[in-house]
This record gives structure tokens, sequence and C-alpha cells, in this order.
């Protein structure tokens, strides 16, 4: 059970990342990123990270993903101008990065052998009452940094994208 | 067997890591670029929580949080910057924004 649905949600989550890279509208690409963050928020409840598969859905795919879709819409950007590429890019492109995948996916798995496995609710510490007190404990420092962080993101924001007045 | 080597789940963050360079090094619009260092911000999250799972430890998740509230913070500031460069140069196309180039 668990297997078919990791299949499932994997496959889904690679085929909507290939759709990103491979579509020359950026609103294509920005729905097809929406599946890769909902397909990978229900891996993140498999592993037993509910509180980080629900900001996934809330944060990722709700409010970054809006965002996005929001400048496209208003830049009006169209669909990307193909220019040809060099001979060697487009006949060893995609070659070398599968050879360079098999590679890794190797020594993964001679790191991890297929004894280590994961299994639904093999892990329940993902809550949001050990995330929080996590948060306020060990991670405060990071965490208050964090906030401040944003502070600044939101002002620079506004900085850069209101209109020049003299 | 209805459990799942942990090796899947690195080799699938591996995957979309590398699909999210590929577009970040041959994609020509400024705002595709920009998605797909979403994309790789993404993949490096599930292998955080994937290690969270591996040594049972909160910790892992918590990275992915920071991960996530960093680049909800870069989106907003990123796309800021796009709409400036936009109303100054009229393009998206990064091979037109040049100027430090020469």
């Amino acid at each position: 059970m668990d297997v078919i649905l990791f299949l499932i949600f994997a496959i889904i989550a690679v085929v909507c990342a290939i759709n990103v890279v491979v579509q020359s509208h950026p609103i294509s690409s920005a729905i097809s990123l929406v599946g890769v963050m909902g397909s990978l928020a229900i891996l993140y409840l498999l592993l037993g990270a509910e509180f980080i598969a629900a900001a996934q859905v809330i944060v990722y795919a709700g409010a970054v993903m809006v965002l996005f879709v929001f400048v496209i819409m208003l830049l009006n950007a169209g669909a990307e101008v193909r220019k040809g590429r060099s001979l060697v890019v487009q006949l060893l492109g995609v070659p070398l990065l599968i050879a360079f995948l098999a590679l890794v996916a190797y020594f993964v798995q001679r790191l991890f052998p297929s004894s280590v496995t994961v299994r639904f609710g093999g892990f329940t510490g993902g809550t949001a009452q050990a995330i929080g007190r996590a948060l306020f404990t060990t991670y405060l420092l990071p965490f208050e940094i964090t906030s401040i962080l944003i502070l600044i993101a939101i002002v620079g924001a506004i900085v850069l994208a209101r209109k020049e007045m003299d | 067997m209805s459990e799942i080597p942990i090796s899947w789940f690195l080799t699938l963050s591996a995957v979309l890591f590398a699909l999210g360079v590929a577009g970040f090094l041959f994609r020509r619009n400024i705002v595709t670029v920009f998605m797909s260092i979403e994309l790789m911000l993404n993949a490096v999250n599930l292998s955080f929580i994937t290690f969270a799972y591996y040594f049972k430890r909160v910790d892992g998740q918590l990275f992915a949080f920071f991960v996530m509230v960093v680049a909800a913070a870069e989106a907003a500031v990123g796309l800021a910057i796009i709409l400036t460069v936009f109303k100054n140069r009229a393009t998206l196309n990064i091979d037109e924004v040049d100027s430090m180039k020469n």
C-alpha cells in the first residue's frame, strides 16, 4: 500500500517537474510546479511530517505559487522564444543528465541498502506540538531571526515594487 | 512488500533537484528560472524530511520549515525585482538583461 502510494505520487512529481522544465509558457510551468508541491506534500505525510505537509500546501502551493501566477498575469508573460542551442547541448544534455542520475541512484543505493525502509506511521514526531516545542526551545534564535528576515523581505519588496514618487 | 526503501526517497529528491538545475540552466524566461529555483528548494526539503525520518528526530523537519520560510521571503523579493526589471527594460528574457556583462 505504502509502496503504491509512493510510486503514484513520485511519478506525478517527476512528470510535473519535467513539465516545468519543458513547457514554453510560464503559466503551464507554474501549474506543473503546483502539482510537484502537492505530491511532495503527500510524500511528507508518508514520512510522518504532518505539520510540514500542511505548511507545504499552505505556504508553497498556496502563497508562493499564487504570487508567481499573479506576477505572470501582471507582466502578461508570453511563450518563450526558442533559440537554436548548440549541437553538443542538444545531443549530450539529456543522456548526460540520465547518466548522472543513474550514478547518484547507484551510490544512494549503496549507502542506504534496501533494508532501511520507510513505513507509514514509523515516525510520529512531526506533529505540530513537537515542531512547536522544538521551535520555541532549541531553535528559538533562528526562529526570531527568520521573523526579522521576513520583515526585511516585506519592506524590500514594497520598496522595489512601488511607484516612484517625488 | 509494504515498506519503501529510504533510497527511493533520496533518489526522487536527486531527480527533482537535477530537473531544477536543468531548468535553471536552459530556460530563458526569468520567471521560469525562478520557478526552477523553487523546484530545487523543494527537492532539498524532501531530503531533509527523509533524513528526519531516518534519524527519528524532528530537527530535519525544522530545517525544511526554515527553508520554506526563507523561500517565501525570497519569492517576495525576487518577484519584486522581476517587476522592476520588467518596468525598466520591458523584457523577461535573461539574455537581454546583461548590463553587468560589459
